[in-house]
């Protein structure tokens, strides 16, 4: 089996619009989660979110160009920019053949149905805009990287809610290990902030009116935010032989099913992915030091995910650390894995651990190190990240430092 | 604007081009508006002149929606306003 490295980053969330300045901000605890700025929010009863604040399209597409790509669609290309400029790859040539893009999103261009939506029942229009199609399929944005970067290979998106980065960055380690292809753009993007993306949400009455503050007791429930990170990975030999800076190794990656409950939390689930990745990645339990959580801030995700970590680990439980970076930049949906992926890279690479952050008062039931509130310096060598899905879709993947 | 500046106008933003290097006896297939572009110029004239233009991308040919040069557009176009108005 081929080993997989991790050789360009790149990144727009609400923390920063790329990989140095998110990082600084997990490194500082900032904040990214505000008051949301769309249209009809006085109409809804949850107003904050991690939102990507004074981004103006107009800087970095033309106008053919937007009429075709949607939001979701230009954060992944502007990630997939910076991830790909890292690598110093060009795809030409039995390369462009050999390389492909999966990602991740949940809505799609759920930003375009939303503003259409609105055009035809709302304002009673009885046309819309040409390719209302091509810019609010979920596949759109893969579509893109492949044409901007002649990505001529296996390429694809995947949707499993929360989940969805990390299934399809699971699935391009995969296709690497197992020789389907060299290079692999992956990771996944969502952009949910509108006004009917917001409403469905808080009709679950998950949804927190303040802050996200995973682990702590005073924890109310989720925040949303929107963003994208892409990442390139890469044949270990292919990076070796042509001296790629490797950011870090994917050593493994394992997916379950709970199949039990579309929307509660199963432990048994979460630890048979997180019980998977290890072997998977052929390590011993206590080689993990660092695990990105799921970490949503709601009741339930948490104190499952603890008890599953609690199961797998036992003891090494009490001696590992567990963050949660959505207290920062909010629960991307399909796009979450992706960015908390950075977390991992800096952990590993910069020995820094991000924190989580507006954390207020323990819970008996999180007795977890959650790194709380400020970031620590820790030398990491094997780190998780956990995305658990509605639905009962579980994928946690597992990195090594290189 | 007359029903020929705005077509061309609508035109010439599809092909980016200076509504000045549109001619009427030019085609689109000379002004480099492809398939994409003709049906979201086809739009724009929709929403412009407040009429519905029976077009099928399938087929072009299918209607008599004639395309074959700018001057062929703005008579279908002075066509379809005269028709559409009643």
């Amino acid at each position: 089996m081929n080993r997989v490295v991790i050789t360009g980053a790149g990144t727009i969330n609400p923390l920063g619009t790329d990989v140095p300045s998110t990082f600084a901000a997990m490194q500082d605890g900032r904040c990214g989660i505000g008051p949301l700025e769309i249209a009809d929010s006085d109409r809804l009863s949850i107003r904050i979110g991690g939102q990507i604040k004074g981004y103006d399209e107009a800087q970095h597409f033309n106008r053919q160009q937007i009429a075709l790509y949607d939001r979701f669609t230009q954060f992944t290309l502007l990630a997939a920019r910076e991830a790909i400029g890292q690598s110093g790859l060009s795809f030409t040539g039995p390369l462009a053949d050999q390389s492909g893009v999966v990602l991740g999103t949940s809505g799609g261009g759920l930003n375009t149905q939303d503003e259409n939506y609105r055009a035809v029942y709302e304002e009673g229009k009885n046309r819309v805009h040409p390719f209302i199609v091509p810019k609010l399929m979920n596949n759109a944005a893969a579509s893109h990287v492949s044409i901007e970067w002649n990505l001529r290979g296996p390429s694809f998106t995947v949707a499993t809610a929360c989940a969805s980065s990390n299934h399809a960055m699971g699935q391009a380690f995969n296709m690497i290990r197992c020789g389907m292809a060299k290079v692999m753009v992956t990771g996944g993007s969502e952009a949910m902030l509108c006004f009917g993306g917001i409403k469905a949400w808080e009709g679950l009455r998950v949804m927190s009116k303040d802050a996200c503050r995973p682990f702590s007791a005073t924890r109310n429930g989720m925040v949303q935010g929107e963003g994208a990170g892409v990442f390139v990975f890469e044949d270990y030999e292919h990076a070796r032989a042509r001296g790629a800076d490797i950011l870090c190794e994917v050593i493994g990656f394992a997916m379950s099913s709970d199949a039990s409950d579309i929307v509660t939390p199963s432990k048994q689930g979460a630890a048979r992915a997180i019980a998977g990745a290890l072997k998977d990645a052929r390590i011993a339990k206590e080689e993990v030091c660092y695990i990105n959580a799921h970490g949503t801030g709601t009741a339930a995700n948490d104190k499952t995910e603890c008890a599953a970590v609690a199961d797998v680990f036992g003891a090494h439980a009490d001696s590992l650390m567990m963050s949660s970076t959505k207290s920062m930049h909010g629960h991307l949906i399909g796009g979450t894995g992706a960015v908390e992926l950075l977390a991992c890279i800096m952990a590993l690479r910069d020995r820094i651990v991000a924190p989580t952050i507006g954390y207020e008062e323990p819970d008996p039931e999180c007795a977890i190190d959650v790194v709380p509130n400020v970031a620590r310096d820790a030398q990491v060598d094997v780190a998780l990240s956990n995305a658990f899905a509605f639905g009962g879709l579980n994928a946690v993947l597992a990195l090594r430092k290189h | 604007m007359s029903t020929q500046e705005q077509v061309i106008s609508i035109i010439a933003e599809q092909a980016m081009l200076d509504t000045s290097d549109v001619k009427p006896e030019d085609t689109l297939e000379h002004l480099g508006v492809d398939s994409l572009g003709l049906v979201e110029a086809i739009f724009a004239i929709e929403e412009a002149f407040d009429i519905t233009v029976p077009f099928n991308a399938n087929d072009p040919s299918e209607t008599d929606f004639d395309i074959s040069s700018v001057a062929a557009i703005v008579a279908a176009v002075e066509k379809l306003k005269a028709e559409q108005s009643k």
